[in-house]
């Protein structure tokens, strides 16, 4: 420290850089249309390649097999009542004599169409209502999470109650009953994403260039919210098929000759010690069908992700 | 500075509350006023909470001004804005924000950020012209075409912010408002960006609001320099004036706190502090008090008075 005392420090001696510097040393990359990228990225992804594969042999299956077997669904016959796994009933018959393998097939279908409904509720009530009322916050939120509580607090049974007095027991009944309350969950994590990325600099950004809410809404924020939400919609599908079990059971569901895998499941279940197959068919199909749905969800949302690209 | 020139942004008496609850209410910026010339850097200094960045937000009305009067380009824009108006402030003045890595939508290629602006006010007409745009203003801004189709977060710090710099110029902007544009950046890093600034403003002749707390920084950019203090204005002048003959005693104590480049002086620099409670000033009564030229200092009468005798006896 001794020497520094002497220095002397003159105006030359610091001088700017300026922009002298070479950052410009990098490698190209090629434009790769979104849509494509996603796709290069999920395929890495085995577990959900896995998922999208069984989901999609559980769909064919589903469409295809009531159609192909020469059994009907609802075709009774008391002298084949409760076999086992057998060449003529591949997945053996239930204590009327109906064809497992056909029951199953006609159950998932359904099943299914319970499932995507779910999603469609969700995305296109849950997200919307969430979005509007966390963008638009103060009074319009204000309202609009009073609406969602009121509906929250009526017990369900008693907004099924309801509507059993106006409605056939059918699977209309059961999407109309699942439009009452799948969507809250979803709206409200809609809703808590959007108050958090709405402050966000960027969407600041957007708007001191002019954007519209329209704009904001579509372009800067949903794309930042997503994988949140595919996440939610894939988690609500199990919830969704159980609870069309549970409609059925309360006589707002399926009428009685009809079969979902919840109400196989139901059924099987009072065979359970005698006649394990009953229960254990529809579980597994269910089982294989929930875990491909959660695979396939974490894999598309890791793909719609850019960030992940370097993983 | 000739008198006939208008300002491209005349800030009077603008106020910016915010109601916490009713009985409480934060006064971010008090009344505050300032001219911007064209082409000229205004430096907006002060500590954390004095209401730079507010008073920049408020200006390109993020926030709804509670009072006071913005004009920019002779049109007021501080009130209910006409159709005309609100294209005029959403093109002509441009924003640089302070987090380079919270600017930038993580969703979104390079390409679609910068030409975010340009999809807005439907500038282009062919899908050709956007790209070639976007291609150019990433040259002005040293980077290359081939960085367009990257994500954000596959620059460094300093990249990301030139491209919040191209995103606000690709409107070729009257006035860019920075706010705290390179105080997340690293000190050589800063120096890049100022510079750059400092060129697009040589070749643009835009007007630029700099929010910062870095003096040197602000020093070394800016022609005048506002001080601000709890959301007033206490000081104001070019920036000669201000680093020369510092009126105020908060101006003071924040000249006070620059630490110097050679070891010896640095170890003999005193910091000045600086308590607005017990100053015995009171921002409220105070009027703008003139010094020399432009520079003005706010005071009461006798606070003025008392701080230009200290001023003497300096001298």
């Amino acid at each position: 420290m001794d020497e520094l005392k002497d220095i002397e420090f003159l105006p030359d001696d610091f001088e700017f850089i300026g922009n002298n510097q070479d950052i410009m040393k990098d490698e190209v990359m090629p434009d790769i249309p979104f849509w494509l990228d996603v796709w290069r990225r999920f395929k890495k992804n085995k577990g959900a390649v896995i998922g999208a594969v069984v989901i999609i042999f559980i769909i064919i299956m589903a469409i295809f097999m009531p159609m192909l077997s020469s059994y009907k669904f609802d075709a009774i016959d008391s002298s084949q009542a409760n076999q086992g796994l057998s060449a003529t009933h591949w997945f053996g018959t239930d204590n009327f004599g109906r064809d497992l393998w056909v029951r199953t097939w006609t159950g998932t279908r359904v099943s299914l169409v319970v499932a995507f409904a779910a999603i469609a509720i969700d995305v296109v009530v849950g997200v919307t209502y969430g979005m509007i009322s966390g963008y638009f916050g103060g009074m319009v939120d204000q309202v609009m999470q009073r609406i969602q509580e009121i509906l929250n607090s009526i017990p369900t049974l008693v907004v099924l109650t309801l509507l059993m007095t106006v409605l056939e027991a059918s699977l209309t009944t059961i999407i109309f009953a699942l439009m009452f309350t799948e969507w809250i969950g979803m709206s409200r994590i809609t809703r808590a994403q959007v108050l958090q990325i709405k402050e966000e600099e960027f969407v600041l950004a957007s708007r001191t260039l002019g954007a519209s809410s329209f704009f904001i809404i579509f372009k800067e924020i949903l794309p930042n919210i997503y994988s949140q939400l595919i996440v939610m919609s894939m988690m609500s599908i199990p919830n969704a098929i159980f609870y069309e079990a549970y409609l059925s059971f309360v006589g707002l569901g399926l009428t009685v000759p009809n079969a979902s895998l919840g109400v196989l499941i139901n059924d099987g279940f009072t065979y359970f010690l005698s006649y394990p197959h009953m229960v254990a068919i529809p579980v597994i199909v269910l089982g294989a069908l929930m875990l491909s749905f959660n695979l396939f969800g974490d894999g598309l949302r890791d793909a719609l992700d850019p960030t992940m690209k370097e993983m | 500075m000739s008198e006939t020139v208008q300002p491209i942004l005349e800030v009077e008496n603008l106020k910016q509350h915010f109601k916490v609850s009713r009985r409480f209410t934060v006064k971010a910026v008090d009344g505050v006023s300032f001219k911007i010339y064209p082409g000229q850097t205004y430096g907006l200094v002060g500590e954390s909470g004095s209401g730079k960045s507010t008073t920049g937000r408020s200006i390109i009305r993020l926030y709804k001004p509670t009072s006071g009067k913005i004009i920019f380009n002779g049109q007021d824009i501080s009130g209910k804005m006409s159709e005309k108006d609100i294209k005029l402030l959403r093109t002509k003045m441009q924003m640089i924000f302070q987090d380079p890595m919270a600017c930038l939508n993580p969703r979104m290629k390079v390409i679609d950020i910068i030409g975010e602006g340009l999809d807005i006010h439907h500038l282009y007409e062919t899908q050709e012209e956007r790209t070639q745009t976007v291609y150019q203003m990433l040259n002005l801004v040293g980077l290359s075409k081939e960085h367009a189709m990257r994500y954000p977060h596959q620059f460094s710090g300093g990249q990301r912010q030139r491209i919040g710099i191209a995103r606000a110029l690709i409107m070729d902007p009257d006035l860019i408002i920075a706010d705290e544009a390179i105080s997340a950046l690293d000190v050589s890093i800063q120096a890049q960006v100022v510079n750059l600034m400092k060129n697009i403003q040589r070749d643009y002749g835009s007007a630029i609001l700099f929010i910062a707390h870095d003096l040197s920084m602000v020093k070394y950019i800016s022609d005048h320099i506002g001080v601000l203090h709890l959301g007033h204005m206490v000081e104001s002048g070019t920036t000669d004036e201000i680093f020369s003959n510092p009126i105020h005693p908060y101006t003071k104590s924040l000249l006070s706190a620059i630490p110097e480049p050679n070891p010896v002086l640095e170890k003999k620099r005193t910091s000045l502090s600086y308590d607005y409670a017990t100053s015995g000033l009171d921002y409220e009564a105070g009027t703008e008090h003139y010094v020399s030229d432009t520079h003005y200092v706010l005071a009461t009468d006798d606070e003025f008075a008392n701080m230009m005798a200290q001023q003497d006896i300096i001298r």
